[in-house]
């Protein structure tokens, strides 16, 4: 519907999901950091105690459940939803499109946030005032088994929406996006690595110690996304879309691949 | 500084079009941009150097001048790449360090102190944005890389020690407890029990004879600049990696083929244009 500014807007932008999307993600948060305030003197000292196992394995169990229901709910509803006839999508329907999938990409960059700024430096406030006698402290049952599969979830959810909602990522695979959503996703599996090495090698917690260094390499993928290759390409495929729809440019501009393949192959629009 | 009228101008896009790329503007650069920084750089940041940041009686003269620098030019120079060399804004170290502080911030007030109970001035931070400041401030005015390599990157780590003095000077001052004499930091860390972190492998300096002579910290920062001048070139690489855009395209008999779409049209010579069916 036309407004004042004499355009409809919700042709090419809408911001709902992406709202709904944060403002979840947010409360899950909010709700991780208030249980742990709750219960991490009263109940998270000491990994014997039965009351250890209630609440804090508790959570543990919470986590590792309802991150998996996201994961197929998720992943599930993206693939079942796919769009099966992409060659003759409207360009203005590809702009929004652009516009739910940077609202994908800001719930998994707030992910990121949680698991490399947050619950990082928070576990290396916890682990100063108590005895680490678990792999499952109170900080680690938020920061690994919570915060970690949460954006893992969010980056494979980015990179399934491109792939079966936007031509470019469609047609081809975008080694950036691969990087940006793969190298954070492997922090997790190096979890093992750490909890291994804090367990039979170096107990104590000193945060520049190379056992802590795959994180760190592997952090730096997410680079490639909103500093890098990704946006490189959400960027120039926008401004593109806005040429082609604003400023009558040839639609074979939105097909960039088939003439770097064949020279002689014809655009697909 | 932007010249933002202008270039909207040269767009020749509708209203609706600026509309449109006012909106990109407002969900990329703080929501997706800036708390990328946060994320990445923080946890960069924190496993490379954060205890020399975590504490106060971390903060030497032989390591803290030398690591947190060298640390932090890292992601600064990457960002400087990315924010100039694809919008010519001048501002990649001072965002990178921002995000850092408020990414740090956030934990010192909800985790250090109201989760773990340390005071806020034994677990403060170290500040680099008047080095990040004096990084990018460099970029503009030489606008080459090398040139900010060589005279940006040594102040950046040359300021480190100065610029953090008038915060963290008061720590260094001597006070005698029991008969033994120590620094105020000393005696926070005594007074506060780290179960994670204990005495034995506190990496805080180690004195000689030079040591005395009182030139230790510019020694130290010295060597910070040269160290941060090489990784400043390392990381402007880093930085143009990262930015690669390419595709695989796989076809119909499975041979693999890199394609690239990086190429806005707005920005094109004529000729290209008319390469691709436009108007020259």
């Amino acid at each position: 519907m036309a407004s004042d500014r004499g355009y409809d807007i919700s042709q090419w932008y809408d911001s709902k999901p992406v709202k709904l999307g944060w403002l979840a993600i947010l409360g899950i948060g909010v709700f991780w950091v208030l249980y742990q305030r709750a219960f991490g003197y009263s109940h998270g000292l000491d990994s014997m105690t039965p009351e250890f196992d209630s609440v804090w394995m508790g959570l543990w169990r919470f986590n590792i459940l309802a991150n998996a229901v996201f994961f197929a709910v998720t992943i599930g509803w993206i693939w079942v939803t796919r769009d099966r006839n992409l060659a003759n999508l409207d360009h203005k329907l590809e702009l929004k499109r652009y516009f739910y999938w940077m609202g994908w990409l800001v719930c998994y960059i707030w992910g990121v946030y949680y698991a490399g700024s947050y619950t990082l430096e928070q576990d290396a406030a916890w682990h100063q005032v108590i005895i680490r006698d678990t792999s499952f402290t109170a900080s680690h049952i938020v920061a690994f088994y919570g915060t970690f599969p949460l954006y893992i979830t969010c980056g494979v959810a980015s990179y399934l929406y491109a792939q079966t909602r936007l031509p470019l990522y469609s047609q081809a695979t975008s080694f950036p996006l691969v990087a940006a959503v793969v190298g954070p996703m492997f922090i997790l599996p190096n979890v093992g690595l750490n909890e291994w090495g804090h367990a039979f090698w170096f107990v104590d917690e000193l945060f520049a110690a190379p056992l802590h260094w795959g994180f760190v390499t592997l952090g730096w993928c997410g680079l490639f996304g909103a500093a890098g290759g990704v946006a490189a390409q959400i960027v120039s495929r926008m401004s593109n879309l806005a040429d082609v729809i604003w400023n009558n440019a040839p639609k074979s501009i939105l097909d960039p691949f088939p003439s770097q393949v064949n020279p002689n192959a014809k655009a697909g629009y | 500084m932007f010249r933002t009228d202008e270039i909207i101008k040269a767009s020749k896009l509708p209203p609706e079009g600026v509309a449109m790329s006012r909106h990109i503007d407002y969900i990329y650069f703080i929501p997706i941009l800036f708390v990328t920084i946060v994320g990445t750089f923080h946890m960069h940041f924190d496993l490379l150097a954060g205890d020399w940041d975590f504490w106060i009686d971390w903060k030497d003269r032989q390591w803290w001048p030398i690591v947190t620098p060298i640390t932090a030019i890292t992601f600064c120079a990457a960002l400087q790449y990315y924010n100039w060399v694809n919008y010519r804004q001048p501002f990649g170290a001072t965002i990178t360090i921002l995000a850092l502080l408020a990414g740090k911030w956030v934990t010192i007030v909800a985790a250090w102190w109201w989760w773990s109970n340390y005071p806020y001035n034994f677990v403060m931070p170290s500040t680099l944005l008047p080095s990040a400041i004096v990084l990018d401030i460099v970029l503009l005015l030489t606008r080459n890389w090398t040139l900010t390599a060589v005279i940006g990157a040594w102040m950046f780590a040359a300021l480190f020690y100065p610029t953090n003095w008038a915060i963290f000077a008061y720590s260094h001052t001597p006070l005698v407890v029991d008969g033994t004499l120590l620094s105020w930091a000393d005696y926070m860390g005594f007074a506060y029990v780290r179960t994670g972190t204990p005495e034995y492998i506190r990496m805080i300096e180690v004195g000689s004879l030079r040591t005395f002579g009182g030139h230790s910290t510019m020694i130290s920062s010295f060597f910070a600049a040269f160290a941060s001048s090489l990784m400043y070139i390392l990381w402007w690489q880093f930085g143009k990696f990262f930015c690669t855009s390419y595709f695989y395209l796989t076809d119909d008999r499975q041979k693999t083929t890199k394609v690239y779409d990086v190429f806005a049209y707005a920005t094109l010579a004529n000729q290209d244009k008319a390469k691709v069916g436009g108007k020259a």
